[in-house]
């Protein structure tokens, strides 16, 4: 418990030295962009991937459990639409990215931290902390709510493809459902919630590679740390978050 | 010069630097001698600022270093230049982004000017056609050679060496060993190294100081070393069966 607070202090003082005017914009912006290509563009094929599976999965497990007659099918698109973007194109996403992007950080970070490119920096007199996880925040979760749009449409799209194949509704039931009651406020409150994880998804994961000690080991441990409390503070924001917007 | 006076460190209860006063001057390599985890890294971190001390002074020439805050350090961080023991290259970058990397955060230089400095320093290393390699496609003795480049790229007056020779093999260390010397007298440089090498001590050691569980114990030039009568000195130089047969046969 103790050592939890301890490390809770060391984060929000990381973020202090994070979240300062970087030295050079021109090297800022470099690495900006490098690191959009490395934790966001990357993320798009699997993501792709999942979000088609599951908007399909979703579609037939709803159209399956339909079964009374007074149930309208056009149910089907509604509940799709609804699962996909309030929980799913958010939380499940970024729990995926917290391990996909999460470890990749962190065991970038920590290998630098072992083997002394991060002293390196720090002897130069070069902000390290600001130089390398700033680019990280400032990417994902600027860009990161476009991959939850991304994967929304992509397993709306997936439950599309499913129903023609197999026939469970008709295109135009699915068409209908996806119109009833649809509220922007969602899409919106999404977005939100995208833009929180990825910030919790590269700031811990990001510290748990700056202080990374203890040889290559450390940093396998210290990449298995950072998903786990990204995770979980995922979790806790999905609950403070959704309270906040929905109430 | 660099200046240490009465310098303390601790991480927690290990007392690793234990009262450290010691000279370092231009234009002299300066050797730290000691057994692994005797604290030489420590020292040498401790005098860049990558370790706080707990106590004491650290002058760079007028300006108390120990005394700075990180804004303030940078000024005297721009003269100094550090080989790591491992080289510490940034893996995600190519050799001449490595030997560029300070010129591009603390310069205005240009790109063709920031191009000539870095093949100037390559140059002054040794090392052609390397420019656009990965330090993970350099064998261990190239990679020193670019964290040498790398070190000297703002010209600076002070040079700090952790275990140059670390990973090599004797005549490879021995080239690495007179490159920093012929720098450091070309250019004057303050330079202390880190070294556990005897082969070092004899061959660029101007200074050399002695260091024991935390404690200077002896100071002295690279004649002196083979004759003093510091115990603990003597059991570390002397540690091998042929060292020990040397010294027998000088009686
Ligand atoms: N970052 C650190 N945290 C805690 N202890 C350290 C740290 N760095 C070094 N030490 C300890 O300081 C002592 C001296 O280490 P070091 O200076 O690396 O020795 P060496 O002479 O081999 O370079 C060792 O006991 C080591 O365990
Ligand atoms: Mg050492």
């Amino acid at each position: 418990m103790k050592k939890s607070l301890e490390q809770l202090g060391q984060y929000f003082l990381l973020m202090k030295i994070v979240f300062t005017r970087p030295d050079k914009g021109r090297i800022f912006r470099k690495q900006f962009f490098i690191d959009t290509e490395k934790l966001v563009l990357n993320s798009i094929p699997i993501i792709a991937v999942i979000s088609v599976f599951i908007g399909a999965v979703i579609v037939i497990q709803t159209a399956y459990n339909i079964e009374s007659p007074l149930i309208p099918k056009m149910y089907v698109g509604y509940m799709a639409r609804e699962s996909l973007v309030l929980e799913f194109c958010s939380t499940m996403v970024a729990l995926i990215l917290a391990g996909k992007v999460g470890s990749n950080i962190s065991s970038e970070i920590g290998s630098m931290r072992i083997s002394e490119q991060i002293d390196a920096m720090e002897m130069m007199g070069i902000n390290s902390a600001n130089y390398l996880i700033l680019p990280k925040i400032a990417s994902a979760t600027i860009f990161n709510p476009l991959l939850m749009l991304m994967s929304f449409i992509l397993g709306l799209l997936g439950g599309a493809m499913i129903i023609s194949l197999t026939g469970v509704i008709t295109l135009s039931q699915y068409s209908e459902g996806l119109q009833y009651a649809f509220r922007m406020y969602y899409i919106f409150y999404s977005m939100i919630k995208m833009a929180v994880f990825s910030f919790i998804i590269t700031s811990i994961s990001s510290y748990y590679g700056y202080y990374a000690d203890g040889g290559s080991l450390g940093v396998g441990r210290s990449s298995t740390k950072a998903i786990v409390a990204s995770s979980v503070a995922i979790l806790l924001a999905n609950l403070v978050i959704t309270q906040l917007m929905l109430n | 010069m660099i200046q240490v006076k009465n310098l303390e460190k601790h991480f927690g209860d290990n007392h690793v630097l234990k009262n450290i006063s010691i000279k370092y001057r231009p234009g002299e390599c300066s050797l730290i001698i000691g057994a692994s985890g005797s604290g030489k890294t420590v020292l040498l971190k401790s005098l860049v600022g990558l370790h706080e001390p707990d106590s004491g002074e650290i002058w760079y020439d007028k300006v108390k270093f120990s005394s700075l805050s990180f804004n303030e350090k940078k000024n005297i961080r721009k003269e100094i230049g550090m080989l790591f023991q491992g080289s510490a290259l940034f893996d995600f970058a190519t050799v001449e982004e490595n030997v560029r990397f300070p010129m591009d955060f603390f310069t205005e230089w240009s790109e063709s000017e920031k191009l000539e400095r870095v093949n100037f320093c390559l140059n002054r290393v040794n090392l052609k056609n390397v420019n656009k390699l990965m330090p993970n496609e350099l064998s261990g003795g190239m990679q020193k050679r670019v964290g040498i480049a790398r070190a000297i790229a703002l010209n600076p007056k002070y040079l700090f060496c952790d275990e140059p020779n670390s990973g090599l093999d004797p005549q490879t260390s021995i080239l690495i060993d007179q490159l920093i010397s012929e720098i450091t007298k070309e250019y004057n440089i303050t330079t202390v190294i880190n070294t556990h090498d005897m082969n070092s001590v004899m061959e660029i050691g101007d200074r050399v100081g002695f260091i024991h569980k935390g404690e200077l114990l002896w100071e002295g030039d690279k004649e002196n070393v083979l004759t003093s009568d510091c115990e603990e000195l003597n059991s570390f130089v002397f540690a091998s069966r042929m060292a020990k047969k040397v010294k027998e046969m000088m009686g």
